[in-house]
């Protein structure tokens, strides 16, 4: 099945998301499309799937024009969606989830199970998914839930089947067998579109690739030709340096000293597991590993927002185990939070508001029980320039920033003062290219001031750029170190210790 | 209790704070909403009285008592200055507490003990000169309200249940404790079978403020420790570190937490605080109007109040005028009763109807599309 769109536009108030977009989406062949965060990729992927209507343009399914009114339209029509965020049920079976909705009944509403399983393992044996129908959603990795979210698509019989950032959640290995089901998608006649802002990734699957820039088509092109500087230009505007500039390190002094950090999660397994590395000053240590495999716990656990279980916390020659969050900031740890929305800003506050949400209370800031707020207000304003933060006022709620200018007047709180540590979890999470380089060369300066920085990724690609001494986590352990000063390291061996193989 | 009720709870009660009480809407929710629910609600309350057999020109000369009775003279403006004083001063408790993210709804037990402990302070240490008895009598009300308070605030800070059923639950034993006290016999009133306390001493009393006019006026100098609480509240929450502290946890618990707050301390501290005023609410009406506690004194101000903060969108001003808006039309609705001999029932009715529509901004937009710029399609569009 073909789909064309042509001339879309669609506008929300005086933004305008997509602009005169045309695209072609054939059968048998993969659509890469690149684009940042804000660039329209979305809005474009939900008009095509039917949540939303365009303001003027057609879209054609095998040369037909097609009017979808609401968002069960795009399904019917053959255009399936695998949404970033998976929507299982997770006490349900695959079988079960990939029914919900189109349950095939027999009389009297009778739930034929027996049916629905035989059809999911049909599809199953016929793409290669290699998933087990009857297995609680909630016992399987993401990877796999992953292929329940695509045999859901394929058992709405869909033709066109739209990937948003598929490979988010994926350690590099599991990246590869998901390539190798969409290429068995695309070899059986489906059309593929897959989107995504990591570049190697769109060279290697796609067979052609669109570029979204401010609602715009602004590249299209064969990927036998293109480059990953290329593709960064068209997506970014501009070109892109993607090595990190650095200097050798020069370790100093232990910073961060972690000794046999133990923390037991909900069902008391071990969330952490006999914890051991060092961050000396003058360095920077990555932490890799796929989500959820102690990072969280382990960041709380050195910012003081949990209580290890057992095992000691030294930062800068003192035990500091049980110290509090503002004791340890006090001293000199910066914890840049993982998820700047729910921990790191409130979205409702002032841009001046929450560059002190962690100073407030500082002889600096206040006036007896009073905060300063002129004072505020002005050094708001400088660290607002320091840091290019981009807003019109320190007087705006930080929720209407970008979430690049979000990130750095996050950055600037905390990197603005006299540091020793800097705890980094996921800093560049969801940014654009501008906003990461800007991030990455502040974290970069911080090390070369002296201060021990510890950086907590999910991209690969940002720990291998950034760290001086990369440590693999998995499943609440330190599984493997690899000292990036010595020579270049092999990308696989580091995939590999990710996905848990002993080394 | 069950982590999953909590979370019920919670995001309920978060549902109704996000409409209803967070600060930066624009002009339109904040005074035009409002406008709107007013009238819709005053016209619905005469399409009730005329379902309920009442005839127009009773209908018309009850909105005319309404007006009348609530800004129409010297005493009218009285009785609603002084319905509102209470109502202002619990309902700026309420409204600290929801900033801070606490969904208080026991100032009606904080209000009761307070104004209990305002009266026992008040005959117990009668021959005091009224420069230390009264402040001394409003202080007690004020302790014990922020006392009774914050046994929610530990209850959720240190165990984590709920502060809407602890609450509730501490009202029910504030109804029955008082009671229970009202029978002490160094409570109550000497010769009487019934539970009702000694009077309060005149230096305990809030002096009224008009009595030189007409004896009658009962309008008393609570006014001016309302008008203090309105600038004593918009300081905490606005200037102060601990209000910052306050806001902070009620806008994101988690960036809260992350900042190094101190969350078990800002729940105690907010429910202390708010459980003060409530408590001085309590105060000031005995001190100010009733002379003595009896079983309910508060005549359910405490409930009232919680409308009022939401109303007044948790903002001290907001509460001041959703407090005298609300003063109004208690003291207009007495007045409805005895000119047109409608049931005080209705100024309930319209009272809910107003906060209903409040809290349901869409629904006056739809009514009105005229009142409102046209720019809702265009804001409803993304996700």
């Amino acid at each position: 099945m073909d789909v064309e769109l042509r001339g879309i536009t669609k506008r929300f108030g005086p933004v305008v998301a997509n602009d005169g977009i045309n695209l072609q989406i054939r059968a048998g062949e993969v659509l890469g499309l690149l684009g940042e965060n804000g660039a329209g990729k979305s809005t474009m992927m939900n008009i095509l799937s039917g949540l939303y209507a365009p303001d003027t343009g057609d879209i054609l399914i095998n040369g037909k024009k097609v009017v979808f009114e609401d968002p069960g339209d795009g399904i019917a029509a053959g255009i399936g969606m695998v949404h970033q965020h998976f929507m299982l049920v997770p006490v349900f079976t695959v079988a079960e989830n990939v029914i919900l909705g189109v349950e095939p009944t027999g009389r009297f509403d009778y739930l034929d199970l027996k049916t629905a399983r035989k059809q999911v393992r049909d599809i199953n044996d016929r793409y290669g998914l290699e998933v087990d129908p009857d297995a609680l959603i909630e016992t399987l990795p993401v990877g796999i839930q992953q292929r329940v979210e695509i045999l859901k698509v394929l058992f709405r019989s869909a033709d066109v089947i739209i990937l948003d950032e598929p490979t988010a959640v994926l350690t590099p290995q599991e990246v590869e067998d998901f390539f190798d089901i969409v290429r068995s998608l695309r070899d059986a006649g489906k059309a593929i579109v897959f989107i995504t802002h990591k570049l190697h990734e769109i060279l290697e699957i796609s067979d052609r690739i669109s570029v979204l820039r401010h609602g715009r088509i602004t590249g299209e092109g064969d990927p036998a030709k293109l480059t990953t500087e290329t593709l960064a230009e068209m997506m970014v505007g501009r070109p892109v340096s993607f090595t990190v500039d650095k200097s050798p390190p020069h370790p100093g002094r232990p910073m961060l000293s972690v000794s046999d950090l133990c923390l037991f999660d909900a069902h008391d397994d071990f969330a952490l597991d006999h914890v051991n590395f060092e961050v000396h000053s003058g360095e920077v240590v990555g932490i890799a590993g796929v989500q959820g495999n102690g990072q969280t716990e382990l960041v709380e656990t050195i910012t003081g927002l949990t209580r290890p279980a057992s095992g000691m916390i030294r930062f800068d020659d003192e035990n500091v185990t049980r110290a509090s969050v503002r004791d340890r900031h006090r001293m000199g740890m910066a914890h840049i939070p993982e998820d700047r929305l729910r921990s790191g800003m409130i979205s409702n506050f002032t841009v001046a508001e929450n560059m002190v949400l962690n100073s407030y209370y500082a002889p600096a800031y206040s006036k007896g029980p009073e905060i300063d707020w002129p004072k505020v207000q002005a050094t708001a304003a400088q660290y607002c320039v320091d840091f290019d933060v981009r807003t019109p006022s320190v007087f705006l709620p930080a929720g209407n920033l970008s979430g690049g200018n979000q990130q750095k007047m996050v950055v600037a709180r905390e990197l603005e003062r006299e540091t020793k540590l800097v705890v980094a979890s996921q800093p560049t999470r969801g940014l654009d290219v501008g906003s990461i380089e800007y991030i990455h060369e502040r974290l970069i300066a911080a090390r070369d001031e002296g201060d021990g920085v510890l950086i907590v990724s999910s991209e690969l690609d940002e720990i291998m750029g950034l760290s001086d001494r990369i440590l693999v986590m998995f499943e609440g352990r330190i599984v493997a170190e690899f000292d990036t000063t010595k020579g270049p390291i092999d990308r696989n061996a580091v995939g590999l210790a990710m996905a848990g193989a002993s080394s | 209790m069950s982590k999953t009720l909590n979370d019920k709870i919670d995001a309920a009660a978060e549902t109704l704070l996000n409409r209803t009480s967070r600060g930066r809407e624009d002009f339109e929710t904040l005074v035009v909403v409002p406008i709107f629910a007013v009238i819709v609600a005053l016209i619905l309350g005469a399409l009730i009285m005329l379902a309920t057999n009442v005839d127009l020109a009773t209908i018309g000369k009850s909105y005319v008592a309404l007006a009348h009775g609530s800004v129409g003279s010297l005493s009218a403006i009285s009785e609603t200055l002084t319905a509102a004083i209470p109502l202002v001063l619990a309902g700026l408790g309420l409204a600290l507490g929801f900033r801070a993210g606490l969904f208080n709804i026991g100032a009606e037990g904080q209000l009761l003990l307070g104004g209990m402990a305002a009266v026992v302070a008040g005959f117990m240490l009668d021959g005091l000169p009224w420069v230390v008895h009264l402040p001394i009598a409003l202080l007690a009300g004020a302790l014990v309200g922020a006392l009774y308070a914050s046994i929610a605030g530990w209850l959720k800070a240190a165990t984590g249940a709920h502060e809407v059923i602890s609450t509730i639950m501490l009202n029910l034993i504030s109804f029955r404790l008082l009671d229970y006290f009202l029978r002490q016999p160094f409570i109550q009133k000497e010769g009487r079978a019934d539970p009702i306390s000694k009077s309060v001493p005149d230096s305990a009393e809030l002096p009224r403020l008009l009595d030189w006019i007409d004896p009658n006026l009962r309008v008393h100098a609570g006014l001016f420790l309302m008008l203090a609480a309105v600038a004593f509240v918009y300081w905490i929450l606005f200037r102060s570190k601990i209000g910052f502290a306050f806001r902070a946890s009620g806008e994101n618990l988690h960036a809260a937490r992350y900042a190094g707050m101190h969350s078990s301390f800002i729940i105690i501290a907010a429910m202390a605080t708010a459980g003060a005023l409530a408590g001085l609410a309590g105060a000031s009406q005995v001190l100010g109007v009733l002379d003595r506690a009896t079983p309910g004194f508060s005549a359910g101000i405490g409930f009232d109040a919680i409308a009022v903060a939401l109303m007044g969108r948790s903002h001290p001003l907001g509460v001041l005028l959703a407090g005298l808006l609300f003063g109004a039309l208690e003291a207009g609705g007495r007045q409805m009763q005895v000119d047109a001999g409608v049931s005080i029932d209705l100024i309930s009715i319209i009272q809910a109807l107003i906060i209903v529509f409040i809290a349901a901004p869409l629904l006056v937009k739809a009514i009105f599309p005229w009142g409102f710029r046209s720019d809702s399609q265009a804001k409803g569009g993304a996700k």
